[in-house]
């Protein structure tokens, strides 16, 4: 009979329609901003920048090594290093950056400079509801708007957040310990009488303690 | 130089009418994309058809002179943007063959299980576009759509982002499968062609369907192979032709799998080969599923940042679900390129639409460009 | 398939007169080519399409090349004579490799499933002598990507059945994908807010510093 197949697809849509107000395999709208979507863990959007502790620019973790943004493909990042140094978790002195710019307009999301950054200062934040009526200035986030605690980096990303702190406390306890010892060896002798054979000399010359702090400069890989 | 060709080129048509110039574009319901087709028509019939693109054209090839090699990844999930992550597989084998890095054996089955599962979700989406085209106003496609969800949610759980996934990396792949994944991912492919029987009792019998794309675009398979087809629309017309196959490229020697053939060559063929490639993908996807080996993602030579592959030039291809999609490189020893190419196919497979739509009518060739299955972001670059 | 080597002197046997050079390959591709030139091109095509054992009936890919001239100076030892004693001295040599457009074609065998032949062609300058045959008469796929090249680099093809820009407007005059385009100084409407795209885009602004 002509038509035959017509008539089976329409069948197959009243399945589909009786069963929306059943089966909620066949119901799938979700009415958003009432309703919402559980986030996924590892959805990017924007970055973000880490700090560690309560004040957000003195414990910011970048270092201002301008590696984000020569890496950026479309070239959103902005950097300026800052004169003044500051300590970072380990006790060493930082630079810090003075101007830390994104231009979210232009970003695309690929996460490249989180790839790349060697201090785990820069991660990719979740928030999508970003608009704003100002179109140039408005989408042009800065340093104070882009830091957020470590807190919140747990919170998005728990398994990646536990390890880079795990590995920053044993950086930072080895550091210290480092420089407990330094501070606690005797001084070196002064060196012996110029008749004594140049064979002494290194052995006054070395530093006594056993092991070298761990100078985080030295770029840590990224957890991973 | 020669402008474009004009009507009062072409020869009075025997019915006497003067000649119809229609511009279907570039905005248009059914044009995929920024498109524009300048059809002259005799009645209802054309005559003449120009395809005229460019709308969206972004000049990646010189942008990506500029980035480096890793800067350009991201740029290739906007190519094909429907298929990103073969977009991003292509390129990475072609700068693996410029640079000597071999991915390891993890990483070949997650790039295989994942180009699979971007040919599902691309021939679903097509299947639905291609019904909305011929008037079925939605109900098709929404339920491709329901299906495409449940993979969309598969990426972003793994790569982060639903469609611009700059996932692949030299060498391998960007980051290794989060717990639950693999379990996910077969429940998903087990559901899957739950989802292909209630499509094929919707529509295949259906004598709509059948009326409007059974003998119309036919393309014989000679023209097809000297115009540089490729994909499904050159399988449809019986050449068998699956890069999967002749060169056997990552590890799909290891998969079984039946490269469906078409007879006429017509909008019909073209429509059933993507059902069937989905059966395919589905069985291997169930092998790679389930044989997955554990191990390293990336290969231990392969450096993230600052990569200069020794000069020379490479050009590698894969059988994306469009077609083939190469990437041409040349390298001078710099950390970017010296060129670097794309070879789109939907931009090739648009060479014939104007010999499929001769002598057919205005709404044959809405469903003939609907089944080329076109990408702008692919077209113009 | 056939090593290159054969290739060429199957080619020069069936084109008699045609210059055909290899090129190798420094990457680990293992991918080298080979140079024809111009005026035997159509020839080597349809030997390449038509001979059944070769059977290559699918170009693949057509791509343009810009080579802009390079000058290397490299040091080279060179016999001179200094106060009478000849010996040799090193002296700096300035190379100048001239400058062309080049086009590439990779080209298949759906019939025979062989891998890719790469053929070159080259102009004689980048200024004014720029045409090259083209090979869509011997495969349509060549029809949109001579096109392609025709528009961003200038490479005019003889034999084209309707070469015309297929990308940029009609009306756009300069070839983008040379290596020495210059960008219109306004071409972003909206630029980043640093850098010197807003140095160059702040220019062209009414006075009042927004754009209009």
């Amino acid at each position: 009979m002509h038509g035959v197949g017509i008539i089976k697809g329409m069948i197959e849509t009243a399945r589909n329609f009786a069963g929306s107000y059943t089966d909620p395999e066949r119901l799938i709208t979700v009415q958003y901003p009432e309703e919402k979507l559980p986030p996924v863990e590892n959805a990017r959007t924007i970055p973000f920048l880490v700090y560690d502790g309560v004040d957000a620019m003195a414990g910011l973790r970048c270092t201002a090594c301008m590696i984000c943004e020569k890496e950026c493909p479309p070239q959103c990042i902005y950097i300026v290093k800052d004169q003044v140094k500051k300590p970072d978790f380990v006790g060493k002195l930082q630079v810090q950056p003075k101007v830390f710019d994104i231009d979210i307009s232009v970003c695309m999301s690929c996460g490249i400079c989180v790839e790349v950054c060697p201090f785990d200062a820069i991660k990719m934040d979740q928030v999508f509801e970003l608009s704003t009526n100002d179109r140039f200035g408005g989408l042009l986030v800065d340093k104070t708007q882009l830091a957020k605690p470590n807190e919140y980096f747990v919170k998005l990303h728990k398994t990646e957040a536990s390890e880079i702190d795990a590995r920053r406390e044993e950086e930072k306890q080895k550091a210290e310990a480092a420089a407990a010892a330094k501070a606690a060896a005797p001084k070196p002798t002064p060196a012996p009488a110029p008749a004594k054979p140049p064979a002494q000399a290194p052995a006054a010359a070395t530093p006594p303690t056993p092991q070298t702090p761990a100078q985080p400069t030295a770029a840590p890989a990224p957890a991973k | 130089m020669m402008a474009t060709p004009s009507s009062t080129d072409l020869a009075e048509p025997p019915s006497g009418n003067p000649l119809l110039e229609v511009s279907l574009g570039p905005q248009h319901p059914s044009t995929h994309g920024v498109f524009r087709m300048d059809v002259s028509l005799d009645g209802e019939t054309v005559v003449r058809l120009k395809p005229v693109f460019g709308y969206l054209h972004r000049n990646h090839e010189k942008i990506a002179e500029k980035c480096t090699y890793l800067g350009s990844i991201p740029y290739t999930d906007r190519l094909d943007y429907i298929c990103s992550l073969t977009n991003n597989w292509a390129y990475a084998m072609t700068v693996e063959k410029l640079a000597g890095l071999v991915p390891p054996e993890r990483a070949e089955y997650l790039r295989v299980i994942l180009s699979e599962l971007t040919r599902l979700i691309n021939h679903s989406a097509l299947a639905g576009f291609l019904l909305q085209d011929m008037g079925a106003l939605g109900t098709p496609l929404m339920y491709a759509f329901r299906e495409r969800e449940k993979i969309l949610d598969l990426f972003e759980s793994l790569t982060g982002a639903r469609m611009m996934c700059n996932y692949m990396r030299f060498g391998g792949c960007r980051c290794d499968l989060p717990p639950g994944w693999i379990e996910q991912a077969r429940s998903v492919v087990a559901k899957f062609p739950s989802f292909l029987e209630e499509f094929e009792a919707l529509l295949t019998g259906n004598e709509i369907l059948l009326a409007r794309t059974e003998g119309v675009g036919v393309l014989p398979a000679k023209l097809a192979v000297n115009a540089g087809v490729t994909g499904p629309m050159l399988r449809a017309s019986g050449v068998n032709y699956d890069i999967r196959k002749v060169d056997q490229y990552g590890i799909y020697g290891r998969f079984k799998f039946r490269v469906p053939l078409g007879e006429r060559g017509d909008v019909f063929d073209r429509y059933m080969i993507r059902i069937l490639e989905m059966h395919e993908s589905l069985k291997i996807l169930d092998q790679a599923l389930r044989e997955i080996p554990a191990g390293p993602i990336m290969d231990p030579k392969a450096k993230l940042r600052n990569l200069r592959p020794k000069p020379g030039e490479a050009y590698g291809r894969i059988e994306g679900p469009k077609g083939e999609l190469g990437f041409y490189v040349i390298s001078d020893g710099g950390p970017n390129p010296y060129r670097y190419r794309v070879r789109p196919p939907s931009l090739i497979n648009l060479t014939i639409l104007e010999d499929m739509c001769l002598g057919q009518t205005v709404a044959d060739v809405v469903v003939i460009l609907g089944s080329i299955d076109i990408v702008l972001g692919e077209v113009d670059r | 398939m056939d090593t290159l080597d054969q290739l060429k002197t199957r080619i020069e046997a069936a084109a008699p007169g045609a210059q055909v050079e290899i090129i190798p390959n420094g990457s680990p591709a293992n991918q080298p080519s080979l140079l024809v030139d111009g005026g035997h091109a159509r020839a080597i095509a349809q030997f390449l399409r038509d001979e059944p054992a070769l059977a290559f009936d699918y170009a693949s890919n057509v791509t343009g090349v810009d080579w802009p001239e390079k000058v290397t100076r490299e040091k080279v030892k060179v016999k001179k004579v200094v106060d009478g004693v000849e010996k040799g001295v090193e002296e700096l040599c300035e190379k100048k490799t001239p400058a062309y457009l080049e086009a590439v074609y990779h080209l298949y065998s759906m019939a025979n499933k062989q891998g890719p032949l790469i053929v070159r062609m080259r102009t004689e300058n980048r200024t004014d002598r720029v045409s090259l045959p083209s090979l869509t008469p011997v495969w349509r796929s060549c029809e949109f990507q001579e096109r392609e090249i025709f528009d961003l680099y200038g490479i005019v093809f003889e034999g084209h059945p309707d070469l015309r820009r297929i990308l940029m407007w009609p009306e756009f005059t300069d070839y983008p994908m040379r290596k020495d385009y210059v960008e219109a100084d306004d071409y972003e409407y909206e630029p980043t807010p640093h850098d010197d795209v807003l140095a160059k885009a702040k220019r062209h602004y009414p006075a009042g510093g927004t754009p209009a």
